[in-house]
């Protein structure tokens, strides 16, 4: 296991004995290529591969939504012409050739989205990659502080999605009871095809994605905790850094609770027991020996992770557009301590939440008191958050290039997700709204989209920093006005699909009066995710494009940050910075201050001037 | 075909737009302008004006635009009790975020084109403001703590179940004037269809365990249970309107939920645990589509049925709202709710039993005999296949099918009476008289549908008599011609005795 201590005397040595350096200067653990490119301890070659891994899961996750979206827009439509690429799951009538979607396949798909999506994007992808890059650089580190296991948490990741991958070519199919994966439906092999070996999968990669965060996550707290640079107190770290030691909080304690859940679940699938089950009568047989156990239980476990899992996606994004906001609009973060203290206290209440997911679950309604609470109470922390971003744009001046750009879109998202989780709160109208359209809408404009376009924030303003050169902006425009007003596109409609009581997951709405009514609405959403994932396709081509042939960084501090990770040479090796790491004199955001565009937190403080976080 | 062309054209296309980028970025990097990035600001801060005022103006045009399908605006107003309350806070949070959502985007968008960046200007260093940062803590704080407080109102409002040990009590149809009577029925989720039971005239679901289920007995329903003598099964919710209703929700394999849209009704169903939903129908199906038929977009011919219009086949949905499996899309059930004397004709076909009218072919006399049928015949024919030392509910059977024959015969009384009514001029004496006649026979009617096997001990003398008297007026309507003055007067005053009897 590399020791930093090690690493820096090793750095210094060689510093000394060659003066000049390249790429890979100082690591004398990526001498190959297989070292440097594949099992790399590197933080920022990690961030990576966590990110472009994260990438190709997005596309995966994205272009099956657009499949079953086919389905929901154009039901009765001939899809044969998928039949290629999903084989059998598409039946093909035999007399008019007209193909069908299998709607076992549907209800797989729409879980393999959920997971993919939550898990391997938004958790792994977005934590997995800032927190790697821009803890050990924004704190003044030289690497994790352990190397070793940053390394092995991204490879159990890798494992996890390969293990997924894997489960989509199962002859009975890919898991299929929806991304929580309530029991016992998917406790029983017998109640769907897709709860047979799918689900075996399912739960195994998942169990894999549980320890990778673990290894990530105690090694984020660690070094944030133990590994700051010479001044850098809590309350001079950025924004980005408290967001993600609260996200690595979150996830250390709540991920372990997931895995207890699946342990369980697979001592129900596999050995007999009864945690989740009791007097069940499937497929013509009465389970008379598997009584005792409460489906509700498994559910409390999963949303005791469910519900802070959502603010482990949320988090580093406010995290992110918190930094990108105040360095391209010129000006500190209005309310820094506000702002951290909102971080803890959302991560505080995310634990004492879970439940709202489910009021009309059977749980004890009077239980339900306690979780509406807590969970409006959520709302204020969340409003001081947007109130404050606003407010860091009054008096800015505001360099509006892609990464601006979407960090804007993501407080527009967070507004209007965020706000109709005010109704979906209060039990009394989940009554009505619970499994419905607005749910989905609710989720996916609040932690789905968002997420992404605090995502996209971090990846426009930081990919300098990861590849020395910047993304297209021309490109990353069309990128973000496409985004921003497809995704409306697809989630605004779905609030009026909501409000008339349309279920989600329906596979196809014709049996019923009632939500057969917007046949065209469901067409129009259609369309707007296909032009709004053509719009992501161009994004992927801006980055991959961009890595080669992008344009060159030529500055070490191009958006004129003050924040240290742009003191370190562009392109640095491991190690991050040549010489001694830089001392922090100051709080992260003093921007305008005295009359000066920005002063950088290497700064000292002249006499008599007081640190601006205090 | 068409796929090939139009992906051919979806790559060209972006191969042009790539093109165009990286001709820009060349373009910029050659010019080499400093005051370029200012250009960028005013358009893109210009973009972002132009997307907020059309963002605004189609939340609002949609809005208006999908009244007639949301939740407690033209026709989707709820149709229970609750319903109204759900509908108001939705609307009212909806109100609040409304404001909340155009303020903040009215600031986040114009911002952005007030500060538009210019080369060489300095920002504000303006870090903090104690006063502003708790007001807009507060305000949202006090908001919340508003709708928290209504809202929980509501939710325990509705979700109190009705205490046992207070007087509540589930019967087949809840008096007028009791407010602790309520209808209790079960329905129970299954791989992917509803198993609907109804109490029958106990108003008491007979217990059911998962081991005892087979193809005869899909529930389970244990045969030991008296309770169950008379539940039955049903593929229709048919319930009469502004009565209690508590529905029992279980599940017989995964996690299914009962959800009627229009009633807002919604509840998980969880194998070994019963769940429970408590409502009150307030709007009859009948309503609904007269509500429905002012509506422009139900004003079309129905897709099932050209002579119909849409409105006029309107029918409230059961629904599954929980993943259940492939099926899950497709668990639909009818509901109707109608008014009482609906309900209760409704309850009499399900209760079954009937009287087979033989006619002797000497005299011409009609006889009518009762052929059993009034509790589940399998339930019947379980039992007549064990032997006599086990038949633990023998006794209570018997009292059960006699009440339901005096349910019948009475009922049949009242059909002649409404017959020679129906055959009658208004106004004339007869009319008068069947008129009167069934004003009479109403309550003993009501009284002989809804007597249960428990009453029978103290009644049973009573309905005993009430019958014969009855069946002898019966029979005095069939050796006569409905419409022959003299005999039916005769059979009037008899009919008397027996309502006097049978209170």
């Amino acid at each position: 296991m590399a020791d930093v201590n090690i690493l820096e005397k090793d750095l210094e040595h060689k510093t000394n004995y060659d003066g000049h350096h390249d790429d890979h200067h100082g690591d004398k653990y990526q001498s190959s290529f297989i070292d440097r490119y594949i099992f790399s301890q590197d933080h920022k070659t990690i961030a990576k591969q966590f990110l472009i891994t994260g990438m190709i899961w997005a596309i995966i996750g994205a272009a099956m939504s657009i499949i079953f979206r086919l389905q929901l827009g154009f039901p009765g439509a001939d899809m044969s012409w998928l039949q290629p690429l999903l084989g059998g799951w598409i039946q093909i009538d035999p007399v008019t050739g007209v193909g069908k979607l299998d709607p076992e396949f549907y209800y797989a798909l729409v879980t393999m989205h959920g997971t993919i999506i939550v898990f391997f994007v938004l958790t792994a992808g977005l934590s997995g990659t800032f927190s790697n890059l821009l803890i050990p650089l924004q704190c003044g580190a030289r690497d994790m502080a352990s190397p070793m296991l940053n390394m092995l948490s991204y490879w159990f990741f890798f494992l996890a999605g390969a293990v997924l991958f894997i489960s989509l070519f199962l002859n009975t199919g890919p898991f299929s009871g929806g991304w929580t994966g309530y029991p016992p439906l998917s406790g029983l092999p017998q109640a769907s095809d897709g709860s047979k070996a799918g689900a075996t999968l399912w739960i195994l990669s998942l169990v894999f994605f549980v320890v990778s965060v673990l290894l990530g996550g105690i090694n984020y707290i660690t070094t944030v905790i133990n590994m700051r640079t010479k001044g850098m107190h809590m309350f001079r770290m950025p924004l980005t850094i408290w967001a993600f030691l609260v996200t690595a909080i979150l996830a250390l304690l709540s991920f372990p609770v997931l895995a207890s859940g699946f342990f369980m679940l697979t001592f129900d699938r596999v050995l007999g027991t009864s945690f989740f089950l009791n007097e069940i009568f499937v497929a013509g047989e009465a389970l008379t020996t598997r009584v005792g156990g409460s489906a509700i239980l498994f559910q409390h476990l999963f949303w005791f992770l469910g519900h802070p899992e959502v603010y482990i996606i949320i988090l580093p994004s406010m995290g992110l557009v918190s930094e990108v906001l105040s360095v391209q609009c010129r000006k500190p973060i209005f309310g820094y301590k506000a702002m951290v203290f909102s971080i803890l206290a959302i991560g505080l209440l995310s634990f004492l939440v879970w439940a709202h997911h489910m009021y009309m679950t059977g749980m004890n309604p009077f239980i339900a008191n306690i979780f509406v609470i807590f969970t409006l109470i959520i709302a204020v922390p969340s409003a001081v958050k947007v109130f404050n971003w606003i407010a860091t744009i009054w008096g800015g001046n505001v360099r509006l290039n892609s990464a601006c750009l979407f960090s804007i879109g993501f407080v527009s998202m967070f507004i209007s997700g965020g706000l109709t989780g005010v109704h979906l709160g209060n039990a009394a109208i989940d009554i009505q709204q619970h499994d419905t359209y607005f749910v989905v809408a609710h989720f996916h404009i609040v932690m789905g989209v968002a997420a992404f376009f605090g995502m996209f924030a971090g990846i426009y303003h930081w990919f300098p920093r990861m590849y020395g050169r910047f993304m297209n902006e021309t490109l990353g425009k069309i990128h973000f006005w496409g985004t921003l007003v497809g995704a409306y596109m697809i989630f605004g409609p779905m609030h009026y699909l909501g409000m008339a009581g349309v279920p989600r997951r329906y596979y196809s709405f014709e049996g019923f009066e009632s939500f057969n009514q917007f046949a065209d609405l469901n067409e129009f959403i259609t369309i707007a995710a296909i032009l709004t994932f053509f719009c992501q396709i161009l994004f992927v081509i801006n980055f991959f494009y961009s890595i080669y042939k992008g344009r060159k960084q030529t500055e070490l501090n191009p958006w004129g940050a003050s924040t240290i990770e742009w003191t370190a040479p562009i392109n640095a090796g491991h190690g991050n910075w040549e010489g001694d790491i830089p001392h922090v004199h100051r709080w992260p955001y003093d921007y305008g201050r005295h009359g000066r565009d920005f002063i950088p937190q290497t700064e000292p403080l002249s006499e008599g001037e007081v640190d601006g976080g205090h | 075909m068409g796929f090939t062309i139009g992906a051919i054209c979806a790559i060209l296309f972006t191969v042009f737009i790539v093109q165009v980028a990286k001709a820009r970025e060349l373009a910029s990097i050659v010019r080499n302008d400093s005051a370029e990035q200012d250009e960028i600001n005013k358009f893109q801060a210009g973009l972002g004006l132009v997307f907020l005022v059309s963002f605004m103006a189609i939340c609002v045009w949609s809005f208006v635009h999908y009244i007639p399908t949301s939740m407690g605006w033209g026709p989707n107003i709820a149709a229970s009790e609750h319903g109204p309350d759900v509908d108001y806070l939705f609307n009212l949070t909806l109100f609040f975020i409304f404001i909340v959502f155009v303020l903040t985007h009215i600031a986040l968008f114009w911002f952005p084109w007030k500060f538009r960046g210019v080369q060489g200007k300095v920002g504000l260093y303006w870090a903090h403001n104690e006063l502003l940062e708790i007001v807009w803590m507060v305000v949202p704080a006090v908001v919340m703590t508003f709708l928290v407080i209504g809202g929980l109102q509501a939710w325990n409002n509705i979700m109190l179940d009705f205490p046992e040990d207070e007087g509540y009590t589930s019967v087949a149809f809840p008096n007028e004037d009791s407010e602790k009577e309520f209808i209790e029925i079960e329905a129970t989720g299954s791989q992917f269809l509803w198993y609907l039971r109804y109490p029958g005239r106990d108003g008491k679901l007979g217990t059911k365990y998962f081991t005892q289920i087979n193809s005869n007995n899909q529930l389970g329903q244990t045969w030991t249970d008296e309770k169950n003598m008379d539940d039955f099964l049903v593929n229709e919710i048919v319930l009469p309107v502004n009565k209690p209703v508590r529905v029992r929700i279980t599940a017989r394999d995964v996690l299914h939920n009962f959800y009627i849209r229009d009633m807002r009704v919604k509840m998980d169903a969880v194998p070994g645990m019963p769940t429970y939903f408590i409502f009150t129908p307030t709007v009859t199906t009948d309503s609904m589509r007269r509500r429905l038929s002012n509506e422009p977009e139900w004003q079309v011919p129905d897709k099932n049925d050209d002579s119909k219009q849409r409105w006029e086949t309107y029918k409230y949905e059961l629904a599954c709202a929980e993943l259940c499996g492939k099926g899950h899309y497709s668990m639909k059930n009818i509901v109707t709710i109608v008014e009482e004397d609906e309900y209760l004709d409704w309850f009499d076909k399900q209760e079954g039993g009937k009287l087979n009218e033989s006619v002797d072919s000497v005299t011409g006399n009609k006889t009518y005999v009762f052929e059993k049928g009034s509790v589940k015949s399998k339930y019947f024919s379980y039992f007549n296949t064990v032997t006599d030392e086990f038949n633990p509910l023998q006794e209570k059977t018997e009292p059960l099918e006699k009440i339901v024959e005096n349910k019948l015969r009475v009922g049949l009384c009242m059909k002649s009476m409404k017959d020679w009514r129906n055959s009658s001029e208004e106004g004339t004496d007869d009319y008068v008289q069947a008129e009167e006649a069934m004003a009479k026979l109403k309550p003993l009617l009501k009284s002989a549908r809804l007597y249960t096997v428990d009453q029978v001990d103290e009644s049973y003398d009573n309905v005993k008599k009430s019958l014969l008297i009855v069946e002898a007026a019966m029979a005095q309507i069939q050796n006569t011609d409905s419409s022959d003055a003299t005999l039916t007067i005769e059979k009037e005053s008899e009919v008397e005795n027996n309502e006097e009897v049978g209170k």
